[in-house]
């Protein structure tokens, strides 16, 4: 013990070069915690969070029985899943796509046609909303214009809440598939060479080098990424729905509304602060059950990955 | 005959090698190319698309846009909306200064904090190092979220309209020190262990030895913390109202869009009547300006980010 303080104490440097991010995740990320008691009392601005009245499991019970917190929860478990097996089916069949393009013509595709699919993970959340308002929008959008010059009806996206699901997936498909299929290139990247030739010895053809060679070898990467993103799955991308289908388009809350966006309005618009911190404290210890367990999961098939 | 086969099986790879250096392809694999070409290039092109569609609308005449709607292709080209836009460029100038201040600012100080700790954490000598990791990872796993995080700003710290709310909050994040400690485990630590027998402090060596060597680490996490004050919009659009002066460009652009007034201001001080407002081009002129830089850096630091993620992907 005290020689572990005196160890301490001679690497002091390198505990002071640590100072300013202890301090930082302090301010912003364990100061704010406390505040989580929001939840529990119903809030007014005079008493502030620590004096008004205490109201107990009041605004969860308001929650559950008003259905709302069902509804949030199902959509943004969702969309999750569906961003999920969308993305990855996508990104792995373009990894493996690119992978089989050699040959100098084909490079060259290659490179221009990653860049070109990576570029969308630049843009900022409101260009996209920009780009969804170019494409959808009644009066001037562009594939209303397509429709009309083809004499058909036009289509007011923005009132129709069953089209979002496909739309929004569409977005983050559209957002992520580069960003995504550079993990898995890498992987097949990585993959033992010798294997590969081996397999054109013994007169493998491309269909089965993927399906017995590239497809098991990518197993370990998409088993860990698919359970951090499953530990993940309560947690909403806000400007991704906050942008696309505009701030409070309560047209379309039933398929649009997740538990960030929620929570954005108890803030900036409704102003119920309890009501908002308490879906909020909901998300995060359900969030935190679920990455304890899938960390147990990932500690027990490949313990390497785990995260802590 | 054991060595007959071995001798059979060289030549047999070599025989491979060179016929793959030669570019034999058989069939499945042209069938493969085939299909991968046309589906990579219909993706492609999807991921261009809203990119023509929104630079081709800025660049066309108003009245064609409210008569046909945006197009591929400018029907009627037109400079309205950039002149308009140049006519009483303040706002929009101040919007650049303002977040290409922040980027500067947040990523140089940001970048020399996530080293520093990034460093102290991964020297195997650091007796804190599991207890500080897990301190800063926690934040992940559990947060007060959003309202406790809003009434900490504005009550507790009081940086409401203020522009430290939206450049502190993102100075670090957890990920990115996470990603420059895994860069730097790849300096070997005899470098360190050989510095410090010369006298060297931890500081010094850090100073004068690690950041030195590792800059490919540096630009590729000063890279992400750029590219997220060039697109911050979210922290500026919960902190900062009108009261400030010049918004971020972000929440520039995103005001312009959302809220019809303020193209009417603008032109308004331009001496435009309000009919006469090309309001749906200046809308795409403005997210072109706003898009601009990071299109044109994009080639250049493209790769920065590929090796990013290929560090820091599957481990956190």
């Amino acid at each position: 013990m005290k020689s572990k303080i005196n160890n301490i104490i001679k690497k002091r440097t390198l505990l002071f070069m640590c100072i300013p991010a202890i301090i930082f995740f302090f301010i912003f990320s364990y100061l704010p915690m406390p505040g989580v008691w929001l939840a529990f009392v119903r809030f007014n601005y005079r008493d502030g969070i620590f004096g008004s009245p205490f109201v107990g499991l009041e605004n969860f019970r308001f929650l559950m029985l008003s259905g709302q917190l069902w509804t949030l929860t199902r959509n943004t478990i969702l969309y999750n899943l569906a961003f999920i097996i969308t993305g990855n089916i996508l990104q792995i069949t373009v990894a493996i796509l690119f992978n089989e393009m050699v040959g100098k013509r084909l490079r060259i595709y290659k490179k221009v046609s990653q860049s070109v699919m990576f570029l969308p993970y630049f843009i900022s959340a409101v260009v996209i909303g920009v780009f969804a308002y170019n494409l959808l929008n009644v009066q001037t959008g562009f594939i209303n214009s397509l429709l009309k010059q083809a004499g058909r009806d036009t289509v007011n996206f923005y009132s129709i809440p069953n089209l979002w699901p496909f739309i929004i997936v569409l977005a983050y498909l559209w957002q992520s598939t580069g960003y995504g299929s550079i993990v898995y290139f890498a992987s097949i990247m990585g993959i033992d060479s010798e294997m590969m030739e081996a397999s054109e010895i013994d007169g493998a053809n491309a269909f089965q080098r993927i399906r017995y060679i590239i497809l098991p070898c990518l197993k370990p990467t998409f088993v860990i990424l698919l359970l951090f993103a499953l530990g993940g799955i309560m947690k909403g991308n806000f400007g991704l729905f906050y942008n696309l289908a505009g701030a409070n388009n309560m047209a379309l809350f039933e398929t649009t509304d997740i538990i960030e966006t929620f929570v954005f309005r108890s803030l900036n618009v409704n102003f119920n602060f309890s009501m908002g911190s308490a879906v909020g404290l909901y998300q995060s210890l359900f969030g935190f059950v679920l990455v304890m367990t899938v960390n147990t999961i990932v500690k027990k098939i490949e313990p390497e990955y785990s995260l802590f | 005959m054991q060595n007959s086969t071995n001798a059979d099986l060289i030549t047999g790879i070599n025989m491979r090698k060179s016929q793959g250096s030669q570019k034999v392809i058989d069939k499945s694999q042209r069938f493969i190319q085939v299909v991968g070409v046309l589906f990579t290039g219909i993706i492609s092109i999807l991921c261009i698309l809203p990119f023509i569609l929104i630079i081709s609308a800025s660049f066309t005449e108003e009245r064609s846009i409210t008569l046909h709607g945006f197009s591929l292709f400018p029907r009627s080209f037109s400079l309205d909306a950039y002149n308009l836009i140049f006519r009483n460029p303040k706002q929009i100038l101040g919007s650049y200064a303002v977040t290409i201040g922040m980027t500067v600012i947040g990523t140089t100080i940001g970048l020399f904090i996530i080293s520093m700790t990034g460093y102290a954490l991964q020297r195997p000598d650091f007796p804190l190092r599991n207890v500080i990791s897990f301190y800063i990872y926690f934040t992940t796993l559990f947060s007060g979220g959003l309202i406790p995080f809003y009434m900490m700003i504005t009550q507790t710290l009081k940086l409401k309209d203020n522009y430290l709310a939206v450049l502190l909050p993102l100075l670090m994040t957890p990920w990115l020190i996470i990603l420059m400690k895994n860069f730097l485990k790849s300096i070997p630590h005899s470098i360190t262990e050989s510095a410090t027998i010369d006298g060297a402090g931890d500081f010094y060596i850090f100073l004068k030895i690690i950041l030195p060597t590792a800059k490919p680490a540096l630009a590729t996490v000063g890279l992400f913390l750029a590219l997220s004050y060039w697109n911050e919009w979210y922290n500026s659009m919960l902190f900062l109202s009108s009261k400030v002066a010049y918004r971020p460009l972000q929440l520039f652009l995103y005001n312009t869009i959302n809220e019809a007034r303020y193209i009417r201001d603008s032109a308004a001080a331009s001496n435009i009547p309000a009919i006469d407002i090309p309001m749906e081009s200046m809308k795409m002129a403005t997210a072109v300006i706003a898009t601009g830089p990071i299109i044109f850096a994009y080639p250049f630091v493209q790769k920065y980010f590929i090796q990013g993620i290929t560090v820091g992907a599957v481990k956190g």
